[in-house]
């Protein structure tokens, strides 16, 4: 039998289910003090979704909590369903999630340096995903970490097996930890950040190098990402996340030429024109910053910065509205295209 | 600023153009260097402060007169100008002439090199064993921290760290010589039962036990507290995160990605402890009457052997800067950022 | 730098609280011994060996020539904690002004000085104290000068990493735009904010000392004027055999002044090296 977990996740067929579905996640830093709360979305099979928001609202601790790999500390602390391929994460054993991890489902994280392990070889580290996961013998891993390397866009990848990470460049770790990533083939890629902690110039070649690897193998891609700019040329549908929670939801052009959210087009609005550009305009050009988990309002999260907020903004939190493709939670949504 | 002009003024081209590996032996050797100059400096300080002089030694037991010894002390050079005295003594050291032991009737390093092996077995095993319990321990500790497991670790180590080396002797001896009868009390072998052979190394071994024991349990504190710390430190790094996220197993997360990298501090600590466990030796080869060098200088002390135990400090200062180096190229290979290509 | 919450936060410590209360009782031994015990510790009072309990009026028992081993004991406490003291002190000060001067001028200077703190860390110290003790004679300035001698590198280490931070801010700069000579900067600006590495070092290198003159005393080495615990284990080690307490009883004790010793050493490194902890 030489059927194997590759090729019957290629045999799949497309359905609507989704393949990841998060429902009322939330994570409290102790008891009535959430981190992220009354977080819910859906990622389809095949889909790029991106997930924009200011430093600090949470962005990263769901990706994690996706990964099952939250800090101690936060662990006790996390409820909801994180439904993933039908199974929920969320209660799931570590053997079961461990399983996933690397196979099913990958991460990219912020800073490729810091990610990889200083004294391992970059080869060696690829090669172990797919021994622990594809049940590779030692020489068949390094020769597929070998060819990995040349997929990710590493010149003489046979040279750079033995390599150690802080021999490579910035944006060379960084493929390095993207070929980690896509090592064993997985339904979900999550790349928290890619390209925040590397030189300009190489930014716009490694969210190439995802959109042509998620084309080329049909995975998901959840990207995370502080720049707005990035997010229409490579996310169908987007998430805008505030102080914890979903505050914006729809497909990508959508969004960005009609936000509903005043806080989405507020960042809209803080763009420098000419839009579009990559370099990590800060998402901070709104007054006043993002509340203290242990110091958010009692009513619309946004409010404290909301021009547009009232009486009723304040005593009450808005639901977030569903209609089509698009949602919203806010009591007053903006309404028509951005000036 | 002022700061990085200095620097860079301080980087002549002549320097740049050896190879790293050749840097790296030249300060290495210098270093060493340095070390022996200062063991020469201070010995040649303490035998001039010391009271009375090699010849006063030789003059011991015997009838001497004032002329005979004037007369000794002219031929031994010791009537010349201090620092005449000092260059003979550095021209000697050059050609490995520790001196002879009037006291013991044979040249200095005659004595030292026949008793090195046993300090050499003591302070290694000492050192191997300590590392590897320690380390054990201590990432034991770590992976546990916080539970009764931790607790009680950090309790054992705090008290061995607060144990000196001849008091753990006392206390073995009580326990498992005296009480127990499990392990010579003494020596390095049996003399009368004549081993050889594999008979021997087992007959050694257990009369190592209890020197090594007592030699390794401060240390075994140390690399305990150490590697707990430090793995604590390390288990918080992105790399051993993404470690999890690849979906390796714990086993692999911990000794191949957290364990590997906080070896890194453990070997710098064990390099820098070579000197300190070599001082413990002498406490321990004394309790224990084993036959090695550092013995050697408890009793010379006590026979007044001035250069048996200028020889001593010699030969364990140069065995030390040896062993320092052969730590530092360990270093090189465990530490792929300190590359020497 | 609020002393007085820092030393509430000591001695809410655990350790800093035991380990203070530990020290603070052979402290209290150590300066009551010549209004306890008069006599001195060196009187012949009894039996030799006579065991703990034995004689009511010898809580200790006697040593194997038939002196007090209470009255030794108590004694002991002072020449360690003399020693202690004094060694880490001696070591404290060179060593803070070796680290103040190599990292507050960088340069060659502290390039050379920092080499040669290497050098000397990098000697066998236990080996020469015994050589430099040996040779020169034990008293107690011999001892207290060849444990100082190994023992500051550590110190100077630590004071340089301090100074190398702390020259940098903005306060020093300031210092030195208003052209405060150099040694005031250092004296005055850098060494106080450097205090906490040096306390913290202190207390582990008494604890240190404390072991070293112990060893010396233990070998035969000690000042044979004073009953130092070191000695009466090593004299109690040929009655092993047969009076084990008098060999343990002391040992027991510099088991428990190095513990306390180090205890406060960790309580101290908590409450004044916040930046050290893991959050
Ligand atoms: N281990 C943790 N313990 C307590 N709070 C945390 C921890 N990790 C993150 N946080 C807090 O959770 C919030 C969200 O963090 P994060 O997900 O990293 O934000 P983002 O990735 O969107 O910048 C922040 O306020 C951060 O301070
Ligand atoms: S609910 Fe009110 S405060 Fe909140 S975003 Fe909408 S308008 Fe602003
Ligand atoms: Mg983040």
């Amino acid at each position: 039998m030489t059927f194997s977990i590759l090729d019957s996740a290629r045999a799949e067929p497309v359905t609507t289910a989704p393949l990841l579905s998060l429902e009322d996640v939330r994570i409290d830093l102790r008891p009535g003090v959430p981190l992220v709360e009354a977080l819910s979305f859906d990622v389809a099979p095949g889909e790029a979704l991106a997930i924009v928001g200011e430093s600090g609202c949470g962005k990263s601790l769901t990706s994690l909590a996706v990964m099952g790999l939250l800090p101690k500390n936060l662990k006790a602390g996390q409820s909801g369903k994180i439904v993933f391929e039908g199974m929920d994460l969320a209660t799931a054993s570590e053997g079961k999630l461990r399983g996933l991890r690397g196979n099913r489902l990958a991460m990219i994280f912020q800073d490729p340096l810091s990610a990889l392990n200083p004294v391992l070889s970059v080869g060696a580290q690829i090669a172990e995903v797919l021994i622990a996961h594809a049940r590779m013998s030692k020489a068949q891993a390094k020769a597929r970490a070998i060819e990995l390397l040349g997929e990710v866009g590493l010149p003489r990848p046979d040279l750079r097996f033995g390599d150690y990470p802080h021999q490579l460049s910035g944006g060379m770790r960084q493929r390095v930890t993207i070929a980690m990533a896509i090592a064993c083939d997985p339904k979900l890629v999550i790349a928290d950040e890619p390209t925040t902690a590397l030189d300009v110039t190489v930014q716009a070649q490694i969210l190439d190098l995802l959109t042509e690897i998620r084309k080329r193998t049909g995975q998901s891609l959840i990207l995370i990402t502080h720049d707005l700019g990035v997010v229409g040329e490579v996310a169908d549908r987007m998430i805008v996340m505030y102080a914890g929670t979903v505050v914006e939801e729809g497909p990508v052009a959508e969004v960005l030429s009609r936000p509903k959210h005043p806080y989405t087009a507020g960042l809209l609005a803080a763009r420098p024109s000419g839009s579009y550009v990559h370099g990590g305009q800060a998402l901070s050009d709104i007054p006043g910053t993002v509340p203290a988990p242990d110091a958010r309002p009692e009513g619309c999260l946004f409010a404290p910065r909301c021009a547009r907020a009232t009486a009723r903004c304040r005593e009450a939190r808005p639901p977030l509205d569903r209609a089509g493709a698009r949602a919203v939670r806010c009591f007053f949504p903006v309404d028509g295209a951005l000036a | 600023m002022s700061l990085t002009d200095t620097s860079a003024r301080r980087a002549p081209a002549a320097r740049l153009a050896l190879p790293p590996w050749a840097r790296f032996l030249l300060g290495r050797l210098g270093q060493a260097f340095l070390v022996m100059a200062l063991v020469v400096i201070g010995n040649f300080v303490i035998m001039q402060m010391a009271p009375g002089d090699l010849v006063t030694v030789i003059a011991g037991g015997a009838d001497m007169t004032q002329e005979q010894m004037a007369d000794l002390r002219a031929r031994f050079g010791l009537d010349l100008p201090l620092l005449v005295q000092f260059w003979n003594y550095v021209a000697q050291l050059l050609t490995f002439d520790l001196g002879y032991s009037y006291r013991m009737n044979a040249p200095v390093w005659e004595v030292l090199s026949a008793r090195l092996p046993t300090t050499a077995a003591l302070v290694v095993l000492s050192l191997l064993f300590s590392v590897t319990i320690g380390t054990v321990m201590g990432v034991v500790s770590a992976r546990r921290a916080g539970t009764l497991t931790d607790m009680g670790i950090n309790a054992v180590a705090l008290v061995l760290y607060a144990a000196p080396s001849f008091v753990v002797a006392m206390l073995l001896v009580l326990v498992f010589s005296v009480k127990l009868g499990w392990f010579p009390i003494a020596g390095l072998t049996t003399v009368s039962a004549g081993y050889t052979g594999w008979a021997l190394v087992k007959d050694m071994a257990a009369h190592l036990v209890m020197p090594v024991t007592a030699l390794c349990t401060f240390y075994v504190a140390i690399y305990a507290r150490l590697a707990r710390s430090t793995m604590l430190e390390v288990m918080d790094q992105d790399y051993v995160r993404t470690a999890r996220a690849k979906g390796l197993s714990e086993t692999r997360v911990i000794y191949v990605h957290t364990l590997r990298n906080a070896l890194l501090p453990i070997v710098t600590m064990a390099g820098l402890q070579v000197s300190t466990v070599l001082g413990g030796a002498v406490v321990v080869e004394t309790v224990f009457g084993l036959p090695g060098m550092a013995r050697t200088a408890y009793d010379a002390v006590f026979q007044r052997d001035t250069t048996m135990l200028l020889g001593v400090m010699f030969v364990s200062s140069l065995a030390i800067v040896i062993v320092n180096l052969a730590v530092d190229l360990l270093y090189t290979v465990l530490d792929p950022r300190v590359s020497l290509k | 730098m609020k002393p007085p919450s820092q030393i509430r936060r000591f001695l809410r410590h655990p350790s800093g609280a035991v380990g203070l209360a530990l020290l603070l009782f052979f402290v209290a031994m150590a300066l009551a011994a010549p209004y306890l015990f008069p006599q001195g510790p060196y009187k012949m009072v009894a039996r030799p060996m006579l065991w703990p309990g034995q004689n009511p009026d010898l809580l200790l028992g006697t040593d194997s020539l038939g002196r007090d081993l209470l009255v030794s004991v108590v004694y002991g406490a002072r020449v360690s904690l003399l020693v202690g003291l004094s060694a880490a002190l001696a070591s404290a000060i060179v060593g803070a002004a070796v680290g103040l001067v190599s990292g507050y001028f960088g340069g060659w200077i502290g390039d050379m000085l920092m080499r040669i703190t290497d050098a000397f860390q990098t000697l066998p110290s236990f080996l020469a104290a015994i050589l430099i003790v040996g040779l020169i004679g034990p008293s107690i300035g011999t001892i207290v000068t060849s444990i100082a001698l190994v023992s500051w590198p550590m110190v100077a280490r630590l004071v340089r990493a301090e100074v190398l931070r702390i020259k940098t801010l903005d306060f020093v700069q300031a210092c030195r735009i208003m052209g405060m000579p150099d040694w005031r900067i250092m004296l005055a600006e850098i060494l106080p904010n450097s205090l906490g590495p040096i306390i913290v070092a202190t207390s582990l290198l008494v604890a240190n000392a404390i072991i070293i003159e112990s060893g010396l005393s233990f070998l035969g080495l000690g000042d044979p004027n004073m009953m130092s615990w070191g000695g009466v284990i090593g004299n109690g080690r040929s009655a092993l055999r047969m009076a084990w307490y008098i060999t343990m009883i002391p040992a027991g004790a510099v088991v428990l002044t190095v513990l306390a010793l180090n205890l406060i050493g960790d309580a101290l490194n908590d409450v004044l090296n916040p930046r050290l902890r893991k959050g």
